[in-house]
């Protein structure tokens, strides 16, 4: 009998955790199915963040380092460095990498950190209840932006991308979605064109992957899609902003 | 053997590089920077990794990640600097990663200045970071410890998988003496729990976040009852003089060198003065006070700082024996000063 469906390898038994309508599950298979594709298991290691992902080693079946807040990129380029032909990658949230672990985030990318960063955007911190996030956008509603967030108060959303795609040592950084299969099959590519980007040697490369949080946003899993779709992607355009192609 | 003159810094750094360490990840703060600098220069050389960091925060959790290798990993500051990785600090110590962590300790609080102090005692010795946790810290005295115990550091971080602290004041980082060099003796340990690729096996996972009740409280447990073994094995201290001493003087580091000259004064006018200087703070040599409790009139614990480590002294006499307590900050107290101070007591206490 030929296979044609299976759960890959690069995951556990382990049942995911997340809330109904969460895009951590979709995200995590496309992370896991690439690292099967590419039969680098055995030589893969991820480092989690805190956040709902934080549990993401109890998912992932190779090696993995819990982080403390933020600092997922420090520690992934440390092991990448003393470990160069392992494949390091951080998987992180809004809070984690563009809150307080901006500057690790920043410095991995200006030293061209040999290292993948899969960024998770759903513009609020999901796991202590919906509170405000950097990419949190203007207007939007959430329990520590109870008036909606203002440019004069809280200030602008960051655009991730847009940032580390403007330093040399950055080789690969692409913005994706999961809120349809179109865009989940392009965030697969792009999840896997960071990982042969590291293999290459090119230098550092991070997906930022537009995702949804039903529970804090207040909607479900259907109308999440749509507010991605009619909210976020005007402000985060989604392509590939940087590429480098040899060293 | 020949001796070589070296800096304590330095010293401390080919220590490091003896003992086998292949990983250094800091960011610049004087007095410890030549430090870093030696690594820089040496440790492409050797087939390491040498990384100046953005921040405290990240050098620390590239030693996080760094020692998850299995690779002998280390990292130094200063101070301010070493209050930036307490966070970290707390994770390697709850993940049970082996590393050195080096104070080349300044004056504080704050930004201080850059005077030699040993103010940063409760930081060490109190755990520093949330939780539960425990640093061996091992303060040597002279440029010859600034090497030996980083060799010895390295082997106490992979025996009992621990950060290890080496706090040396200022003056250790920055004064030069002659010293041997030791050949390499590093010690094999094997590592299972290392973060390498899970090839051929199941999995590693290093993880301090614990939900569940009773795992929390399990994994406490086993912490403890790690540090009950260090503070059974590992407490130290080195005696002068105490076996006929009316006043025991305790100091560490560099400061119990210029004790044992004041010491020896006191001798000279009459005083029956001796010296306790303890090599780990923690674990606090305790034991070391239980004879001198019964035998001295007075126990005299001189700091550059405030009066820190006066009150280990005091929960290890237990009563038994007065302390008291000179320190200085910004000033190192010199021997005319705490000679001075020996001889008050004496006449005060008619010893």
């Amino acid at each position: 009998m030929k296979t044609v469906f299976k759960k890959p390898e690069s995951l556990t038994d382990a049942q995911f955790h997340y809330c109904p309508g969460c895009t951590h599950g979709i995200i995590h298979r496309l992370i896991a199915e690439c690292v099967d594709e590419m039969n680098i298991r055995e030589s893969t290691i991820g480092i989690c963040p805190v956040g709902c992902s934080v549990l993401a080693y109890d998912y992932f079946n190779f090696d993995m380092l819990e982080a403390a807040h933020g600092r997922a990129p420090a520690i992934a380029a440390a092991i990448k460095r003393l470990l160069p032909d392992r494949t390091l990658f951080t998987y992180q949230g809004d809070g984690d990498l563009a809150s307080i672990g901006m500057g690790e985030i920043l410095h991995a990318s200006v030293r061209g950190e040999k290292i993948c960063v899969f960024f998770i955007n759903n513009t609020v911190y999901g796991m202590t209840g919906g509170q405000m996030a950097p990419t949190t956008l203007l207007g939007q509603v959430t329990t520590t932006s109870p008036y909606g967030r203002s440019k004069d108060n809280e200030g602008y959303p960051a655009k991730m991308a847009e940032i580390l795609a403007q330093n040399e040592g950055s080789a690969y950084i692409c913005r994706t979605a999961v809120n349809d299969p179109p865009n989940v099959m392009k965030t697969k590519k792009a999840i896997k064109k960071a990982l042969q980007t590291q293999a290459k040697g090119l230098g550092f490369s991070m997906v930022e992957i537009l995702s949804t949080c039903p529970t804090n946003w207040g909607l479900n899993p259907l109308d999440s899609m749509k507010w991605l779709e009619d909210n976020m992607i005007p402000y985060y355009p989604l392509g590939e902003l940087k590429v480098k192609e040899d060293r | 053997m020949e001796k070589v003159l070296m800096k304590g810094n330095e010293a401390l750094a080919e220590g490091a590089l003896i003992a086998g360490c292949r990983g250094f990840f800091g960011y610049p703060i004087t007095p410890s920077s030549e430090i870093a600098e030696y690594m820089a220069r040496k440790l492409p050389g050797l087939g390491g990794v040498f990384v100046q960091a953005e921040s405290e925060l990240a050098a620390i959790n590239m030693v996080y990640g760094g020692s998850s290798t299995g690779t002998r990993v280390m990292t130094a500051s200063s101070g301010p600097g070493i209050s930036l990785k307490q966070e970290g600090i707390s994770f390697i110590a709850e993940a049970e990663l082996p590393c050195l962590i080096v104070n080349v300790s300044r004056g504080g609080p704050g930004l201080g200045g850059i005077q030699p102090s040993q103010a940063d005692y409760f930081q060490a010795t109190r755990g520093g970071g949330h939780g539960d946790y425990r640093v061996i810290v091992l303060a040597p005295s002279g440029t010859q410890e600034m090497m030996d115990y980083t060799i010895e550091a390295f082997d106490l971080a992979d025996r009992y998988r621990t950060p290890v602290m080496i706090m040396a004041e200022g003056t250790l980082g920055n004064i030069m003496e002659p010293i041997i060099v030791r050949d390499p003796v590093e010690k094999f340990y094997d590592k299972p729990w290392a973060i390498t690729g899970c090839k051929g096996r199941k999995p590693n996972i290093v993880n301090t976040l614990h939900l569940a009740s009773d795992f929390l409280e399990e994994r406490n447990r086993i912490l403890q009852a790690k540090y009950k073994l260090i503070e059974q094995n590992e407490k130290r201290a080195e005696t002068f003089l105490t076996d006929d001493a009316d006043v025991i003087v305790v100091a560490f580091g560099l400061m119990a060198r210029i004790v044992k000259k004041a010491v020896m004064e006191a001798r000279k006018n009459g005083v029956k003065a001796g010296l306790i200087r303890p090599i780990t703070l923690w674990p606090f040599p305790d034991e070391h006070f239980k004879k001198v409790a019964e035998t001295a009139r007075m126990v005299l614990s001189v700091e550059i700082s405030m009066g820190q480590m006066v009150e280990d002294i005091r929960l290890s006499v237990n009563g038994r024996v007065p302390v008291e307590f000179y320190g200085r900050i910004g000033f190192t107290p010199n021997p005319e000063e705490i000679t001075q101070q020996l001889l008050l007591l004496a006449e005060r206490e008619g010893f």
